[in-house]
């Protein structure tokens, strides 16, 4: 796709080539429940820190796989641990360990 | 007859003790010389860089502590009931804790004794120089009795040592005992030893028959009572008069030698550091890492004695046997980072451990301490917070401030003027929901029938929906977020001008009780404010015909200590059953926040074994004073399969007005 380096709306764009598989598979082995998500958003939907600032689990799960870590870094820096996500998630997935080793898997250390 | 006191004048003259051996000295000595000597090195060092491991202002309250006169109280009272009497164990498990206090304390009676022994008779040998460090062990070996001589105090000398020797053994009896056949002393599950633990555990077992041995050999020249008199007869009985007594005594200083070396490398290690452990606890400080300065003490406290095993709600499966306090202590004792840190993020955080351990190791804290040292610095931005507390102000006022009801619940104490409370708008009681109740909205409805009920004027702080207390943040170690976040509720709470704030779930009671400090207002659970209500006559309720259990939610048990409350008022409300573990040995609900790994599977093994023990006697009701209690019954309950399960599971507030 050709890149004009200006837009109306700031880039969607996805580029799949850019996937870092290694860092998938260490985040997989850390929480293999990442690899379960079904996308159904009900942990946004109950989400304490959601209320005030845009933070997604959803959204920072699709980015990881989208190619996008630092987008996905910058929502779960709201996230205040409180669990309410793991809670409601219809597919059990242990949703603060999951935060706590997208974070410390992603981040440049 | 003569006085008693004459009788001790008299002996003066013919001496009843004769050195057997001037020099009091005999080769075999050497091996425990030895051992006792690298021990008591080992020791020395080791305080020395425990103690400047910790930060100077902790040091200096330390060294405070010893002189005050509450803490010596204290302090002795723990040394006594904790070191030798082992009187926790003793609570929990008659058979055990005889078992632990006879060694220790027998163990120790038999030194004092020795040692007054040899002042008494052979003052001069206490000297070091003369053989102080092993001459009073080895006394029976160095002495001759002076037949015809023995007085009335040497003879109970004798009857003691016996005594305490045989008391001592039948400790080790039983420990040997367990190590086959754990379940009679009411273990389930034993840790395993390790090569030290081994070395130490066999030559400990080997010390006490070896030395009754050695004194019995040596009875009718130095002396005993009932037990080592009685089996010197029967040694001359089998071998006549040719009793060879010094491979015994070479035998039982190589075993004492063996067990002094191998301590500081083995579990026994604890039977010296819980003293320290034991100060420094009562002195106050905390841990501010997981493996120096005052968790050192605390891990080598740790007596690796496995009451924590049956304890852990884990341990339901054995594969989970793993992640036990004992075995995380262990692991932090060799710095392997690895598996401290997959047992430090596995653990539910319910306490319970801690509860039940005899010398009162917090394994919980130091595990807090561990998950710290990795998730602390990991990046977050709470920017946002300074707008959403303005948002979660107290805006969803319902009611208007009824001066009436204040005044009558003694909310606006009687003295304060009319016009103070007419011109104040601020609420005297807040109530606080947080994250979790908000998932359970059935129990906010609850509170406020109940609230309503009792003509409770309160104000909803959460009503739009807050932010979290902080709780969660810090048991995941992340202290300096949880700091941002406490600090905005602090704000908003302070603001509001309350004096009574109300909370529903135990987990948020527990920071703000510990981590707020919210000066001159008063932070109640809601089981303790209902059951005030319904003391004071303000709340009526009506007994009914129902079954209750209640399920003591970890961080409300164990955690703040409020046990009495809720049951108190259930009793009010219905026929109140016991479960099988209840009180500080409640099990986790398995829902529990503290863990970070544990999953959805073996949460609900741990959920079935609570509900296990709360349907024990065939309550109609369980009921919880916790919202995450609450979910994770009320699912748990619907999904045990295989079985006919009768019972509903409430909220507090829902069994209160229903
Ligand atoms: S744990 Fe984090 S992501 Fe989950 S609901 Fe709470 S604030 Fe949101
Ligand atoms: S609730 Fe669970 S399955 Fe649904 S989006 Fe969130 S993490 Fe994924
Ligand atoms: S932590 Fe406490 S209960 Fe567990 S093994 Fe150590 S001393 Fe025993
Ligand atoms: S806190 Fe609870 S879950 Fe954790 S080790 Fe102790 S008993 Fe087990």
């Amino acid at each position: 796709m050709v890149d004009f380096g200006f837009g109306l709306v700031p880039s969607s764009r996805i580029n799949l080539d850019l996937f870092d598989k290694d860092k998938y598979e260490e985040l997989a082995a850390v929480e293999p429940d990442v690899r379960i998500c079904m996308a159904c958003g009900s942990c946004t939907a109950v989400c304490t820190a959601g209320k005030f600032s845009t933070t997604s689990l959803r959204e920072a799960i699709e980015d990881i796989k989208n190619a996008q870590p630092t987008k996905a870094l910058e929502l779960l820096k709201a996230c205040q641990l409180c669990g309410k996500c793991s809670m409601v998630c219809p597919r059990g997935i242990n949703t603060r360990h999951l935060i706590l080793s997208i974070i410390n898997t992603y981040s440049i250390k | 007859m003569t006085p008693l006191f004459h009788l001790l004048a008299a002996q003066a003259a013919d001496p009843e003790v004769i050195d057997r051996i001037p020099s009091g000295y005999s080769h075999f000595v050497i091996p425990f010389t030895i051992g006792i000597t690298f021990m008591l090195c080992w020791i020395g060092v080791g305080c020395i860089r425990l103690l400047y491991a910790i930060p100077q202002a902790d040091r200096l309250k330390f060294w405070k502590s010893l002189f005050l006169p509450k803490t010596i109280v204290k302090n002795l009272k723990d040394l006594f009931g904790d070191c030798l009497l082992h009187v926790k164990i003793w609570q929990r498990k008659p058979l055990l804790g005889y078992m632990h206090s006879a060694i220790a304390f027998g163990w120790f009676m038999l030194i004092v004794l020795g040692h007054i022994e040899v002042a008494l008779f052979v003052p001069a040998r206490l000297n070091v120089t003369r053989g102080g460090l092993f001459y009073p062990i080895f006394y029976r070996y160095f002495v001759w009795m002076n037949p015809g001589h023995t007085t009335l105090r040497g003879s109970f000398f004798f009857f003691l040592m016996d005594f305490f020797l045989l008391y001592v053994l039948s400790g080790i009896a039983l420990a040997v005992f367990k190590r086959f056949r754990s379940i009679v002393l009411g273990m389930r599950h034993t840790t395993k030893p390790s090569f030290a633990d081994r070395v130490a555990l066999y030559s400990l077992w080997m010390i006490f028959p070896l030395r009754l041995l050695a004194e019995s050999f040596t009875a009718d020249l130095s002396g005993g009572s009932f037990l080592t008199v009685g089996v010197n007869h029967f040694w001359h009985f089998l071998f006549g008069d040719k009793l060879w007594f010094t491979p015994c005594w070479w035998a039982y200083s190589i075993c004492l030698g063996l067990f002094f070396a191998a301590m500081p490398f083995s579990r026994y290690m604890h039977i010296l550091t819980e003293v320290l452990w034991i100060l420094l606890r009562n002195a106050g400080i905390q841990p501010h890492h997981p493996r120096k300065g005052v968790a050192e003490a605390e891990i080598y406290a740790c007596s690796s004695c496995g009451l924590c095993l049956d304890a852990c709600p884990m341990n339901v499966q054995k594969k989970n046997l793993k992640y036990s306090s004992v075995y995380f202590i262990r692991f932090l004792r060799r710095h392997n980072e690895k598996k401290i840190n997959a047992i430090a993020d596995k653990c539910l955080m319910c306490d319970k451990c801690h509860a039940l351990c005899p010398v009162g190791v917090d394994a919980p804290a130091l595990r807090r301490a561990q998950r710290a040292t990795v998730n602390n610095a990991l990046p977050y931005d709470y920017s946002y917070l300074a707008s959403a507390v303005s948002s979660g102000q107290p805006s969803g006022h319902g009611r208007v401030h009824s001066r009436f009801a204040a005044a009558e619940y003694g909310l606006g104490p009687a003295a304060v003027p009319e016009t103070a409370l007419t011109e104040s708008k601020s609420p005297r009681v807040l109530y606080f929901a947080g994250c979790m109740t908000h998932l359970t909205p059935r129990i906010i409805k609850s509170v406020d029938k109940v609230f309503k009920a009792a003509g409770v004027d309160y104000v909803f702080a959460d009503r739009e929906g807050g932010i979290c207390c902080g709780r969660p943040l810090m048991l995941a170690g992340r202290t300096e977020a949880a700091a941002v976040v406490i600090e905005a509720n602090k704000k908003m709470i302070e603001e509001s001008g309350c004096d009574t704030l109300v909370l529903s779930c135990p987990i948020c009671f527990k920071v703000f009780k510990e981590e707020y400090h919210l000066a001159g207002i008063k932070v109640v659970h809601y089981t303790q404010f209902i059951n005030d209500l319904i003391i004071s006559g303000r709340l009526p309720v009506q007994k009914k015909e129902q079954k209750l259990v209640y399920h003591d939610p970890c961080e409300l048990g164990r955690g703040c200590g409020v046990y009495f409350e809720p049951r108190a008022a259930l009793n009010q409300l219905g026929t109140l059953v016991k479960a099988s573990k209840e009180y500080d040995e409640s099990i986790c609900c398995g829902g529990s926040l503290g863990s970070l790994t544990l999953d959805s599977r073996d949460r609900s093994k741990i959920s079935e074994a609570s509900l296990d023990s709360l349907l024990a006697n065939d309550p109609e009701t369980i009921v919880t004073a916790c919202p995450l209690c609450l979910k994770t019954f009320s699912e748990a309950v619907s999904n045990v399969r295989g079985r006919d399960i009768n019972v509903s599971v409430k909220d507090f507030a829902e069994v209160v007005c229903p």
